[in-house]
């Protein structure tokens, strides 16, 4: 091994621990921020000992039910996935609990307390706590990765599922991590038939959960996962500090600055479920006090039931949010009667994201909202949320939501008898794959009349850029079968189908408005443009692209149409001169602007 | 040796490689380090914020007040980040205009060296003239060589000089 130590993102780091581990199976489905540990495991696989299946699944419940079966076989499995993942791999997820897994199996799921980049703030510790699987809550990047191996070896012993929970800090935060080299298992793929219990009927269940119950148990003893104890000097008797995942090491960095490390007896969860019965018993026993800090809901909190416990219950420390080092300043201060931390000053927004420069999805949206200015825009999960910035997306829900959503406001509209609003659904690609084609065949059957919008970058853009089924290509750039979109949607019964290049504007709003006259007419109903060209992150997308020096003349009227309602972000105003300028850092010469402006304003040249 | 940076900036600028060269020198030294990052949707245009503490820490976040130095490559954020800089903390500024803190055309550098986004580099070579991090240009080089990709070392090494004779 060439470096022992290597600089790794949290989200490398479990990616390599994955390796060194020996798993052998390893499936998800991308989702900021937990993207990352897939492509991590990617971009290692030549280092792994064993043979190695990865992929990206459809969704996660697919990744889900993929890396048990492989596990189910006595190897090595993990699936990935963020937080809201975890929803849609619930089914498969709850009954795993009963029924357990051979070979050890982990579920990484990556939650976005905050939340930075996701639709919710969710804790996945709680949802194991309904589930019923212990849950792992590691404090640093380079913790993470240690704790894989071990956390497979808890897996088998129990033949349980395990989850890892990392949060947005641990898996996008880099670390010094050591590197060690991967083992090697020997296993070959042997499923044991036991049909009473990997087909468990209602009649094998009770004794299932039983035994799931008394592991449940057992784990809480397990010497290696009990709460670590950091022992204080006693100057601040019968006080103790509870914390797991990041918010620890927020403490600890904030009691050494505070010159209050070793002073007062602090204790790191590792596994917040299931708790020791004996450490609750201990905490309520010795401590009169004590202050609990943990993402994002009161998981350990709740399980303790202290008398004397100050959180998130008594709302002493704040129940939605991140617990960042200036509220967990707060937090201890309030807690140990300290100096308050000097008011933090309000906080100010930076620029907001917005879609890039030259993104196809920005001409498909503006020419929606031109043909449609009264229209309905329910939408989707990925960039091309973006498009509220330009008024041209009303609703956004999680994945696949879009087109059921679109078909629920038609039929609320449709049963007044009146006239009913043009309904544009706008879903990505892989957003589509996802969840979209259940919806789709819903929207066929009920006779919903709405225009659904593919748009289709031939990427999953928002996460970097993994691939999509309809492209032939599998995870690590492996050709694969191509799965096409257009005869998946004629299969759903879709009479009217188009694909136009949204940069054509012309040609894209007028299909368009044929779009909508279909869905008026006497046969009409779910029309379906797939509004295509490639994401222009892909620089491959960009090499065959035509460039130009773009540029506003004198002529421009400041109407500020190119600027808000086009809002591309090479675009802004020049408040001396009262003109619209091109920011030449930012453009990359698309020309999509152009059409945009009312006077012929801006304009291009050949580079 | 304890030295806690902020990088500030907008999605597509580079903050996440200038991140990762410091933090890249610091393991090259044997010193521990911590950064955070921001992915994900902000990541397209707005406004992301690194964080790099080196030396003994537990936690990547910084604290209100605690960072020592502050890089900052999108001017406009300035008031967005201007908290997490103790009082006596230094700026280095990608600007064209002259300010109470150090200020250079980063951005107008690495233009005529044919791409914006050198700006990142340019600013680090400035901040290791004004003495601002505990480490060498010679660390920083090593750093660049092995971070870049292949084709583009050069380019890099020329903006990081370009700060650092500026």
């Amino acid at each position: 091994m060439k470096n022992k130590i290597q600089l790794l993102m949290g989200n490398e780091a479990i990616g390599q621990g994955l390796i060194e581990a020996g798993c052998q199976v390893a499936a998800a489905y991308p989702g900021t921020p937990s993207t990352e540990i897939l492509q991590a495991v990617i971009d290692r696989r030549e280092k792994a000992a064993e043979p190695l299946h990865l992929e990206w699944s459809v969704n996660e419940k697919i990744a889900f039910e993929v890396a048990l079966a492989a596990s189910y076989t006595g190897k090595r499995s993990v699936a990935v996935m963020k937080q809201v993942g975890l929803n849609v791999a619930a089914d498969p997820f709850m009954r795993t609990a009963y029924i357990g897994v051979k070979g050890g199996m982990l579920t990484i799921v990556a939650d976005d307390p905050g939340p930075h980049s996701s639709q919710n703030e969710q804790d996945t510790r709680l949802f194991c706590l309904q589930a019923r699987v212990p849950v792992i809550d590691p404090a640093s990047p380079a913790e993470a990765k240690e704790l894989i191996r071990p956390a497979f070896e808890l897996s088998e012993k129990y033949e349980t599922n395990i989850v890892l929970r990392p949060t947005t800090r641990i898996c996008h935060s880099r670390q010094n991590v050591s590197i060690a080299k991967p083992i090697t298992l020997e296993r070959q793929a042997n499923f044991e038939l036991d049909t009473p219990r990997w087909s468990a009927t209602p009649a094998f269940l009770p004794a299932l959960h039983k035994k799931l119950n008394a592991n449940l148990e057992k784990i809480s003893f397990e010497p290696d996962w009990q709460p670590r104890l950091t022992s204080g000097d006693n100057s601040q008797p019968r006080t103790a500090l509870v914390a797991s995942g990041i918010v620890y090491s927020n403490l600890v960095d904030l009691l050494e600055e505070l010159n209050l490390n070793n002073k007062i007896d602090l204790y790191q969860v590792l596994m917040p479920y299931p708790l020791n019965p004996d450490f609750s018993k201990n905490l309520h026993e010795k401590y009169d006090r004590i202050l609990i800090l943990e993402e994002t809901y009161p998981v350990i909190e709740l399980q303790l039931a202290h008398p004397g416990a100050v959180g998130k219950q008594n709302g002493a420390v704040p129940r939605e949010g991140e617990l960042t080092p200036d509220v967990t300043h707060q937090a201890l201060a309030a807690f140990l009667d300290l100096a308050p931390p000097e008011e933090k000053p309000e906080e100010r927004r930076g620029q907001r994201p917005s879609l890039c420069p030259g993104c196809s999805h920005r001409s498909a949206f503006y020419s929606i909202k031109k043909c449609f200015p009264k229209g309905i825009y329910p939408s989707d999960i990925g960039c091309y949320t973006l498009g509220m910035n330009l008024g041209a997306v009303h609703t956004v829900h999680c994945m696949g939501a879009c087109i059921s959503q679109g078909a629920g406001f038609y039929q609320a509209y449709q049963q007044d008898a009146g006239d009913f609003p043009t309904i544009v659904v706008t879903i990505g690609d892989s957003t589509f794959f996802h969840a979209g084609i259940p919806a789709l065949i819903n929207a066929v059957i009920q006779q919903a009349r709405i225009i659904v919008v593919i748009l289709d970058n031939a990427t999953t853009a928002m996460t970097g850029g993994q691939p999509v089924p309809h492209m032939g290509i599998a995870a690590g750039n492996v050709p694969t079968k191509a799965v096409a979109i257009e005869p998946l949607v004629k299969a759903a019964g879709v009479e009217f189908l188009e694909v136009c290049n949204p940069y054509e504007n012309d040609k894209f709003e007028d299909l368009l408005k044929n779009a909508d006259e279909y869905i008026r007419s006497p046969q009409g109903g779910v029309a379906v443009l797939i509004a295509r060209h490639g994401c222009i992150m892909d620089p491959a997308v960009r090499k065959v692209q035509d460039s130009f020096l773009v540029t506003i003349k004198d002529n421009c009227i400041a109407c500020l149409i190119c600027v808000d309602k086009f809002e591309c972000p090479a675009l802004s105003m020049d408040k001396d001169k009262n003109l619209a300028v091109v920011n030449q850092d930012r453009c990359i010469g698309c020309g999509t602007c152009i059409p945009v402006c009312p006077v012929d304003a801006i304009i291009k040249e050949e580079k | 040796m304890k030295q806690q940076i902020i990088v500030s900036g907008i999605g597509g600028q580079g903050v996440l490689f200038l991140t990762r060269v410091i933090a890249q020198v610091a393991v090259n030294q044997g010193i521990p380090v911590l950064t955070s990052e921001t992915h994900g949707m902000a990541q397209r245009g707005g406004t992301v914020l690194s964080t790099i503490k080196i030396g003994d820490f537990a936690s990547p976040l910084i604290r209100t007040g605690q960072a020592d130095l502050g890089l900052l490559l999108w001017e406009e954020n300035f008031p967005v980040h201007q908290s997490i800089l103790q009082e006596n903390g230094t700026w280095i500024i990608n600007s064209p205009h002259n300010s109470d803190h150090i200020s250079i055309d980063a951005a107008k550098i690495a233009r005529n060296l044919g791409n914006a986004v050198l700006l990142n580099l340019v600013l680090l070579g400035t901040a290791l003239k004004q003495g601002a991090l505990i480490f060498t240009a010679e660390e920083c080089e090593t750093a660049i060589k092995q971070l870049a990709p292949k084709k583009f070392v050069e380019q890099n090494l020329t903006a990081f000089h370009k700060g650092l004779n500026s």
